[in-house]
């Protein structure tokens, strides 16, 4: 198996990473102008779009509408040429399915739902490419789109996925390292309260181990949330200062 | 397609300004907006591309893989286009909401590139009578701000140009003839897309028409027709839509401003994606 192993004997992963080591992220809010708030991401090599319409009416059968609370409504789709090998279908599937549920799971636990009964909020999430990490990355655009979107929530929501090998626990998975048959644990937080919103684990790993994998995920979500909040706090004093030059004249 | 409500008066104003070759954003009759083209973006695709056509916004995926020949056709390759209006474009397309307008779009573009003379088909046979490319055409419309075909032809055709078709070595087996699909990146071929068609939109207001029209214009217009272009001015496809009704003259003056648009659209494409090869920059997609 040489030349496969996910880490290396100096500790090095396939792609060059350390164990805690994230992919780049790059991301812009607002790449659209017809949505409500709308997110571009890109986690190393997966790259998500994310689009936020409402609050607004509820379309459709109006039986839906709950009386205290907004409904959020997603959906995840991903594109026919995202994968590797052409998917036939964007969405509809088990996968996506479970995905979208998934998504208003961790949405409905941050977004201030109480502000806007009996209304309607979309969530939609496309993934463009798609190289591991796809909940991850929609659950962070996602959370942008919201931000642009100017939708109250309690805090970020980050979402972040790890495995375990060689005795080491590794952060924000590749395709690669997903698909290798390890353990596979994603979380989504509140980074600042330290709430977990959202907790997976696929394939099977040893209860000792499993607090170690979680700390370092918890912390891969921290990472990924300074990284975010760093940008989006200079971008809003760029604009303020922008429109403060624009009001003095 | 998002909602535009008009007035009659914002109608008329439309209409006027049509009349006057002078149109509310101040274009003539006989230009577009202004667009913005990248390929090679997705680099799980074999080629990719993103139009941007003032606020439509669609990104296609080409992914090429061997099949078995159409036996109809058994000596060329073959083409499939795939729509999703995905939506993130309008709340309307969720779940199978955009599916007929997909498939609408789709059928034009099947039949515009269903010129034998479009593409070099008979090139993306490997085996005759066997094993053929199949072109996967991924379209995904993102954003809807008007001439989704025309943005959509656009966007196709900047894929195609954009595809790279990995090399064949076959070797003669005692069972048959084996195929080795090269796994190197830069064993490749490129596509001739010279014969590929436009789609020119030509919306008919009032007694005049324009091509692409935005949005506000699509709502004031009652009838237009749609052409597959190529470079050379050959028309491959050819469709009416709306419920207005058109004389036989007015397709004839229409048909010749698609032709002198679409000409003169293919040029300017090719011209601009030969360009961007040059200076051969790192693809920036939606971080701009």
């Amino acid at each position: 198996m040489a030349g496969m192993e996910l880490l290396s004997d100096q500790g090095f992963r396939m792609d060059g990473r350390k164990s805690n080591e994230l992919r780049r992220i790059r991301f812009k809010k607002g790449v659209f102008n017809q949505a409500d708030g709308s997110a571009y991401l890109e986690q190393g090599n997966t790259k998500v779009l994310a689009a936020v319409y409402g609050p607004h009416e509820i379309r459709g059968s109006k039986s839906k509408a709950l009386h205290d609370r907004v409904l959020i409504n997603c959906q995840y789709s991903m594109a026919t040429f995202s994968t590797q090998d052409r998917k036939r279908r964007p969405r509809g599937d088990r996968k996506s399915q479970e995905m979208t549920s998934h998504l208003k799971q961790t949405f409905d636990a941050v977004v201030l739902t109480e502000l806007y009964p009996k209304t309607q909020l979309d969530i939609y999430v496309e993934v463009l490419q798609s190289d591991g990490g796809n909940y991850c990355a929609s659950v962070n655009a996602a959370t942008l789109a919201l931000m642009d979107a100017g939708i109250p929530m309690k805090d970020y929501v980050i979402a972040c996925a790890g495995s375990f090998t060689r005795e080491t626990p590794i952060i924000d998975i590749n395709h690669l390292e997903e698909s290798s048959g390890g353990a596979e644990v994603i979380m989504a937080i509140l980074p600042r309260c330290d709430q977990i919103v959202f907790l997976e684990m696929n394939s099977r790993l040893h209860e000792d181990h499993l607090s170690a994998v979680m700390d370092h995920v918890m912390a891969g979500c921290k990472d990924i949330f300074n990284v975010l909040n760093q940008q989006v706090r200079e971008e809003l004093v760029r604009r303020t200062v922008q429109d403060s030059l624009v009001d003095s004249g | 397609m998002a909602d535009v409500n008009l007035s009659e008066a914002e109608k008329t104003f439309i209409l006027h300004s049509v009349q006057d070759n002078f149109r509310d954003d101040g274009r003539s009759c006989e230009d577009f907006r202004h667009m913005e083209i990248e390929t090679g973006l997705i680099s799980n695709t074999n080629g990719s591309a993103r139009v941007r056509l003032a606020s439509t916004d669609v990104l296609v995926g080409v992914k090429v893989q061997l099949s078995p020949v159409d036996p109809e056709n058994p000596e060329v390759g073959r083409m499939e286009f795939f729509l999703d209006c995905s939506a993130n474009a309008t709340p309307e397309f969720e779940g199978r909401g955009g599916e007929e307008l997909a498939s609408e779009i789709t059928a034009l573009l099947t039949r515009a590139y269903g010129c034998p003379s479009t593409m070099d088909y008979p090139s993306l046979c490997v085996l005759p009578g066997q094993q053929c490319w199949l072109l996967y055409v991924d379209i995904l419309l993102l954003e809807c701000g008007g001439n989704l075909f025309d943005a959509m032809s656009l966007a196709v055709k900047a894929a195609l140009f954009n595809t790279k078709v990995p090399n064949v070595t076959m070797t003669k087996d005692e069972g048959g003839i084996e195929l080795d699909v090269s796994d190197d990146p830069y064993d490749f071929k490129r596509l001739d897309v010279t014969g590929a068609p436009l789609v020119v939109t030509v919306n008919k207001i009032g007694h005049f028409h324009v091509v692409d029209a935005s949005e506000k214009e699509e709502a004031c217009s009652l009838a237009r027709i749609m052409l597959g272009v190529t470079q050379t001015g050959t028309i491959t496809a050819m469709k009416k839509e709306g419920s207005g009704s058109l004389d036989a003259d007015s397709i004839s003056d229409m048909m010749e401003s698609a032709k002198k648009v679409g000409v003169l659209l293919n040029k300017s494409l090719l011209k601009a994606l030969g360009e961007e090869e040059e200076q051969g920059t790192e693809a920036v997609g939606f971080l701009r």
